[in-house]
């Protein structure tokens, strides 16, 4: 027998629904024009770059498919990086290079490929792959983030990321999405990354779920969850912020990285953030947007913003 | 915000109204049955008379169906522009006649009816004209007699003669007679046939009608035999020398006149396309009694032409596709690959039948998957790898449809109806899913596409929604609104109430 849960007792959690986020947020805080600056992630870096946010270094961009020849001179310098589309979409297409042996590329996973398989995902990239709606795109290929070692037992061969959505400007919810080996190396928690909620006030963790199940430690590594605190919150709180400012999107998803030398950094943009965050955090999403309602009226600079948020949304609070 | 929700609402009550209105005026002032009760097969005939015209005046005429044989024509229509035009009654006949000054192009005239057949009666009796024995040449005479001798030597009455003669004309190895007459005659086996019982002094006659096919495109009239035993009538057929009138005959002409004659035309021919429509008695009824007095009957999809009521048919269907897509997408919150791709393998479901149509899919689903990796190792462009997995899907259809005819398998024939394209987009979808995602994926988001066509078809297919969706074409406007209404809907899939379902536990 299927268990479920009732409608009721689902809207009483304050759990966003797709329907909802749909039409109550993204159809009325994310007007159509703002999202050329989230797809394209070259327009985002730039935008980050202008508004002091760090981002990935950008190695280059391949446009045409007759520039795919030039791929081995642009990366004859580079041991690592990353390949991805500039307008990809749930983390598809994105290639990770953490090293070379001989002529091959080594991927994080251990997999050696070599040039011609670069070349034909950049190929593939170009004819539209793998963005949205199967426009034809073209390949970024930026630096790899070096991560803080002290995440390394959190993620398995992979970079963790924190998301935060971003409401009104307001920091509501984040999270921080650790690669398993189920998941290939990918922070996406429907391909089986482990989903950790995070405490708005501190960036200490508050519980782990892997395929909507809790978990205590890491699959692979076995490092327990209850340790995790995030360095740098209110930086990381203040960039989402900011992000948000710099879209005009009401309603958004930051993806934060940590780099060992240069600290956080965005990674990208989503402009529709999906829903599993309210697993990882155990706690509904349709609260804490209206208490942000509030605070966007109340507060009146982005520093008071991220505070409220941050005295409002601790999980003593939440209680 | 309160402004467009009163908007929605006005609009949404509003067509709701517009739909339900027309289809209750419908129901209760022309007797349109809501509910399907008793059903009619209605056969819209239209004929189409096509002919070089020489350089001189041009008169076409057309002998008309007189509703024999309990077959009841309930509208007649004639495409007549430019032509003079007349239906004239005589002895007995009725007969269209176009006339015309002069033509320099081929030209086509329509005559359309639509007619179903109200009883299952018999053709009426009539008295047999005497028999007049054929005119033939020496030789031809000759072979005659023998054949006649030899049939009479064989059988035991007219019955056993006809049937034998039937047979004889038909068989694959002939009778050296029977080839020679076939060979020297300039006509029909019919009227070979017909020759054959008028030699052996049997009165028998021709009876041209249609057999009817429906979606058929380029049908051509056909014969049936009519032989007088001395106290009956007796109808025999041609070829298979079954008697009686076939289930789906429409009686078109009793006896020998030529139903078409084009004087001052050429390579004049007449086909037909046929279309059957299943419908309620009462709406028949309506259709028959109240054709001219009330204009919206004729505003109704019947009409149209014979071709474009049978594209009608299923283009009615996919609102409620759509609607089916809709329902489950947002309240059920099921994944499929891509959003309407399901409604268009639900409608090639309807031609091929479920479980046929099923297994068809899974199997070029899965062939186009298997060829599609080894595609992957030859490092295409996505177009034109697109374009390959399109052409592998049409030569497996081709593969299929002849491997299961030289089979005997009728039904994997129907292959053709589903959309090649989208199956190939399906299969380069699903491969894509199958690298990045895993196997998994692909059957969590196949099996959600098959179960939503499936559905799909299964509402599709509902008699009752058959019949409103054509009989009540105006219904889609309340359908409309419907979705509209749908798509304001901001509460919990009930995917959803499973996904969060481990939040109902205290921590």
């Amino acid at each position: 027998m299927i268990r479920l849960i009732s409608p009721r007792e689902l809207a009483r959690l304050g759990i966003l629904g797709m329907n909802q986020r749909n039409h109550g947020y993204i159809g009325r805080y994310n007007r159509r024009q703002n999202y050329q600056l989230v797809d394209n992630k070259l327009k985002t870096k730039a935008a980050a770059l202008a508004n002091h946010i760090p981002v990935p270094e950008l190695y280059g961009v391949i446009e045409h498919q007759f520039e795919v020849r030039r791929l081995d001179a642009l990366l004859a310098e580079r041991t690592s990086f990353v390949m991805k589309p500039v307008q990809g979409s749930g983390g598809k297409g994105i290639l990770v290079i953490a090293g070379r042996r001989g002529g091959a590329f080594i991927k994080t996973c251990g997999t050696a490929i070599g040039a011609s398989d670069l070349r034909r995902h950049a190929s593939n990239t170009l004819a539209g792959l793998y963005s949205l709606g199967g426009r034809t795109d073209h390949v970024m290929i930026e630096s790899l983030i070096e991560f803080d070692p002290q995440f390394a037992q959190y993620s398995y061969e992979g970079v963790p990321d924190v998301r935060v959505i971003i409401y009104k400007g307001v920091p509501v919810m984040a999270m921080i999405r650790c690669a398993t080996h189920r998941s290939g190396g990918k922070a996406n928690l429907h391909q089986g990354a482990v989903g950790v909620g995070l405490d708005m006030a501190t960036g200490r963790s508050i519980c782990a779920v892997q395929q909507g199940r809790i978990v205590d430690v890491h699959p692979d590594t076995g490092a327990r969850f209850d340790d995790l605190r995030i360095p740098h919150w209110e930086r990381i709180l203040d960039f989402a912020s900011r992000c948000a400012e710099m879209t005009g999107l009401g309603y958004l998803g930051a993806d934060i990285v940590f780099d060992y030398h240069k600290g956080p950094m965005l990674l990208e943009l989503n402009a529709r953030p999906g829903l599993a965050i309210q697993l990882a955090n155990q706690c509904g999403l349709r609260h804490r947007l209206r208490a942000a309602d509030r605070i966007a009226v109340e507060a009146t600079d982005r520093a008071e913003r991220v505070r409220l948020a941050q005295q409002r949304f601790g999980v003593a609070c939440d209680a | 915000m309160i402004a467009s929700r009163t908007q929605v609402a006005l609009i949404v009550g509003l067509l709701l109204l517009l739909g339900l209105g027309l289809t209750l005026y419908k129901t209760t002032m022309l007797g349109f049955p809501l509910l399907p009760g008793e059903y009619r097969d209605v056969w819209t005939i239209e004929s189409k008379i096509s002919f070089q015209p020489k350089d001189e005046p041009l008169t076409v005429e057309l002998e008309l169906p007189q509703g024999l044989a309990g077959w009841t024509i309930i509208e007649e229509h004639f495409a007549s522009s430019g032509f003079g035009f007349s239906v004239r009654d005589s002895d007995g006949h009725r007969k269209a006649r176009w006339t015309r000054e002069g033509l320099d192009r081929p030209t086509t005239l329509y005559y359309k009816i639509q007619t179903y057949r109200a009883a299952q009666a018999s053709l009426p009796d009539r008295r047999p004209r005497p028999v007049r024995p054929p005119r033939l040449e020496p030789d031809q005479l000759a072979a005659m007699d023998r054949l006649v001798a030899m049939l009479r030597e064989r059988s035991a009455g007219i019955e056993t003669f006809t049937e034998l003669m039937i047979q004889e004309i038909n068989r694959k190895t002939l009778d050296q007679d029977v080839e020679f007459l076939l060979g020297t005659y300039q006509a029909d086996r019919v009227t070979i046939m017909l020759d054959i019982l008028a030699s052996a002094g049997i009165a028998a006659q021709r009876v041209r009608g249609i057999a009817l096919e429906d979606g058929r495109r380029r049908q051509t009239i056909s014969s049936l035999i009519e032989v007088h035993n001395g106290s009956d009538w007796t109808l025999y057929h041609p070829e298979t020398a079954a008697t009686g009138l076939p289930p789906d005959f429409f009686v078109w002409e009793r006896g020998d006149e030529a139903i078409l004659t084009v004087v001052g035309g050429q390579g004049s021919s007449l086909e037909f396309a046929l279309l059957r429509n299943t419908l309620p008695a009462k709406t028949v009824m309506a259709m028959e009694h109240r054709t001219r007095e009330y204009a919206l009957v004729d505003f109704s999809i019947y009409a149209l032409p014979v071709e474009q009521q049978g594209v009608f048919k299923t283009l009615l269907l996919i609102p409620v596709g759509a609607l089916v897509v809709v329902f489950l997408r947002l309240f059920v919150g099921i994944p499929t690959s891509g959003t309407f791709m399901p409604v268009l393998i639900a409608l090639a479901f309807i031609e091929t039948t479920l479980l046929v149509g099923l297994l068809l899919f899974i199997i070029l689903v899965g062939v186009g998957l298997w060829i599609r990796s080894w595609l992957s190792r030859l490092n295409l462009l996505l177009v034109a790898r697109v374009s390959t997995v399109v052409i592998v899907v049409v030569l497996l259809m081709a593969v299929f449809a002849l491997g299961s005819y030289k089979l005997g398998l009728d039904q994997a024939l129907t292959v053709t109806f589903f959309p090649t394209i989208i199956l190939a987009w399906t299969i380069e979808r699903m491969s894509i899913l199958w690298e990045e995602d895993g196997p998994h994926e692909v059957l969590i988001q196949g099996g959600g596409s098959l179960l939503v066509a499936v559905l799909a078809y299964l509402v599709m297919t509902t008699r009752v929604v058959e019949h409103l969706t054509f009989n009540f074409p105006e219904l889609l406007i309340s359908l409309l609104a419907v979705i509209i209404l749908i798509g304001r809907y901001t509460g919990y899939r009930l995917s959803e109430l499973y996904r969060f379902r481990d939040l109902a536990k205290p921590k």
